[in-house]
């Protein structure tokens, strides 16, 4: 046997040292970072499980309307008679109401499933606005530069100077608030981070001999934005994503709560617990435990998972959002 | 340096100036003069009083004239009137501030303690078992809606340990100069949920800048020179690694109006961000406008004051 390994795989005498089957004619394989990330991503237990609870809060949101059915209950509908004590507040989880129900005896386990459709509507689409708004503002201004880059800073610098809440509520309150409201609020407000990520991370490769060998061919700068560049910072955007999707969830339960977010009666979880925040002295602890607990086991687990990939993507670590 | 500052400085005012602009059309534009100073004029709306407000703001007058006025005033410190309260903003600005600035800077100084504390816990044993404690507490915290938070506390401690917590009230504020105990007493849980929510960041920045710094040459060098650990932790490794907690820490305390927001409304403290909440509760739009520049002047004034001590302290920071 020759000093030198066998690349090709060819040598019998070699063993897999994880199967311990011997390698017969097996070559190795190029692995792109993708399947580097994708492949630290599986052997980590902790975004398995994050993935796994963002999986099933994602099913019973779109199944609510089943779990309606089997309970019988819809999410607004009121039940004066089983649904509240005698004196009108409410009754505690049993086997009609699961998780109780609330002031207004309406079911809250249902509820819960329909304030998740919300939630995850929100935290989605409000990203999807912020990550689109971001690259698009990243890439020019990080491929062009110059004063493009110095008017998009100073753009940025004013959506900055004034707290996210405190624009956020002059905002949905001068507007009047909804649902597509809070998405394009939280949306907007928020695309100064990835923007910032995308910006960075384009000014470090755009000096590099493939962008020079594209203008060469006489690329467009559109063509080489989205084409070439775009597609080197998207593990960075696929980070940023997934951090800021519960940020989106905790920014819309927070607006509700503050009542200026998705109007009554649509249940929503910051609204259910803006409600709650009146009865748990009472000993009506369910009200305020089950929401709270869904609110921060989704936003938990879309955390989790975001830090996982962020440390797949970059194995020497970071910090949270650092 | 002192170009640095000049630029800085009127970078810092152009962004004010063009904030100012964004926050006026954000209030003055309207259907219509009526239709403005009636929003202006609130639930208590009299025709004498749209027509007064009209008057006052120069309503009739263009748009570019309406925003030199009010700018004017800003200028000179006069954040309008509250006709729903009969009172300057100013004056009920005034009243507010203290119990936001009693918030904050308490909160402040745990979080800020804590972070640095933990951060540096971790960093100098990292992958132990306390640092992945700190860290998934850290995760967990800052998973949290400062809301459930606050309202998990009050669960806690006001109610569940109610017998052997009675000093723990929930709901109100006592003012410092009034009675020195109850301040500290009714603002422990505000600062606590307030702190926990915010630390998170700082002991991740902590713990990540520290590892960076641990690993330069000179901490080697006073190592092999014999210094002890703990005074290498504490006199060279940590003042290097502290300055961008600082940074973060000028520029979180500058965004604090938001974060007090839900905090001061959880906790009965009349505060600025409790006063804005009222305010969209009765429509007092003199006052949400009021705190909402007030809120821009601060981040801005923060940012620069954060980035010229920067300067002061890093001198390659000037060249840009």
């Amino acid at each position: 046997m020759s000093m030198v390994p066998d690349i090709t795989g060819t040598d019998p005498g070699l063993e897999n040292p994880l199967t311990g089957a011997g390698l017969v004619a097996k070559k190795i394989q190029g692995r792109s970072p993708w399947r580097l990330a994708y492949e630290r991503l599986r052997q980590d237990r902790a975004a398995k499980i994050a993935f796994a609870t963002i999986v099933v809060i994602v099913l019973l949101a779109i199944f609510a309307p089943v779990f309606a059915t089997i309970t019988g209950h819809g999410p607004n509908q009121q039940f004066i008679t089983i649904g509240e004590n005698a004196n009108g507040g409410p009754v505690p989880p049993s086997g009609t109401f699961w998780f109780g129900t609330d002031s207004n005896g309406r079911d809250l386990f249902v509820r819960i499933l329909y304030g998740a459709r919300i939630s995850l509507t929100v935290g989605v689409l409000a990203t999807a606005i912020s990550i689109a708004l971001g690259v698009l503002f990243g890439l020019v201004a990080g491929y062009i530069g110059g004063w493009v880059d110095s008017l998009i800073a100073r753009l940025v610098d004013v959506m900055l100077s004034i707290p996210f809440l405190v624009l956020a509520i002059a905002l949905a309150y001068r507007v009047g608030p909804s649902l597509w409201v809070v998405i394009f609020i939280v949306g907007v407000l928020s695309f100064t981070y990835p923007a910032r990520i995308v910006r960075g991370q384009v000014i470090s490769i755009k000096g590099k001999e493939y962008i020079e060998a594209a203008r060469a061919l006489g690329s467009g700068p559109w063509r080489i934005m989205f084409i070439d560049l775009l597609p080197n910072v998207m593990a960075q955007v696929i980070v940023y994503g997934t951090l800021l999707i519960p940020l989106a969830i905790v920014a819309e339960a927070t607006l509700s709560y503050l009542g200026v977010g998705i109007p009554p009666p649509t249940s929503d979880w910051g609204a259910m617990i803006s409600d709650a925040s009146g009865y748990f002295q009472y000993g009506y602890w369910w009200y305020l435990l089950f929401p709270s607990v869904a609110l921060l086991i989704t936003t938990l687990a879309f955390n989790i998972l975001g830090d996982s990939v962020r440390d797949a993507f970059d194995p020497r670590g970071g910090g949270l959002f650092v | 340096m002192i170009w640095f500052l000049v630029r800085r400085t009127i970078q810092a005012i152009v962004v004010l100036w063009v904030s100012s602009i964004v926050i006026f059309l954000l209030f003055y534009l309207g259907p219509g003069p009526n239709q403005v100073a009636r929003t202006f004029a609130g639930r208590l709306a009299t025709p004498a009083r749209i027509a007064q407000i009209k008057h006052d703001l120069h309503l009739d007058q263009p748009l570019y004239l309406q925003y030199g006025h009010w700018a004017g005033n800003l200028l000179q410190g006069n954040l309008g009137y509250d006709y729903y309260k009969g009172q300057s903003v100013n004056s009920v600005i005034g009243s507010a501030a203290p119990e936001t600035i009693s918030l904050v800077l308490g909160a402040a100084i745990i979080w800020i303690a804590y972070g640095v504390f933990s951060g540096v816990v971790s960093a100098v044993k990292p992958r132990s078992f306390v640092d992945r404690a700190f860290t998934a507490s850290a995760l967990f915290f800052y998973s949290m809606a400062s809301f459930v938070l606050g309202l998990s506390l009050i669960w806690i401690f006001a109610y569940k340990l109610s017998p052997v917590t009675t000093f723990f009230p929930f709901h109100g504020y006592v003012s410092i100069t009034a009675n020195p105990g109850q301040w500290f007493e009714y603002l422990i849980l505000p600062w606590l949920t307030l702190a926990l929510v915010s630390a998170a960041t700082y002991t991740r920045l902590t713990r990540s800048s520290m590892l960076e710094v641990l690993g330069e040459d000179y901490i080697k060098t006073a190592r092999s020179k014999g210094m002890s650990e703990k005074r290498l932790i504490t006199r060279h490794a940590l003042r290097a690694a502290l300055t961008p907690v600082v940074t973060l820490a000028g520029l979180d305390i500058g965004t604090s109006l938001g974060g007090v927001i839900v905090i001061e409304v959880l906790f009965g403290i009349p505060g600025l961000g409790w006063t804005l909440v009222q305010a969209i509760d009765v429509q007092d739009d003199p006052i949400i406008l009021g705190i909402t520049v007030l809120a821009a002047v601060f981040v801005v004034v923060a940012n620069l004051i954060v980035d010229i001590l920067y300067a002061a302290l890093d001198p390659r920071v000037r060249l840009y």
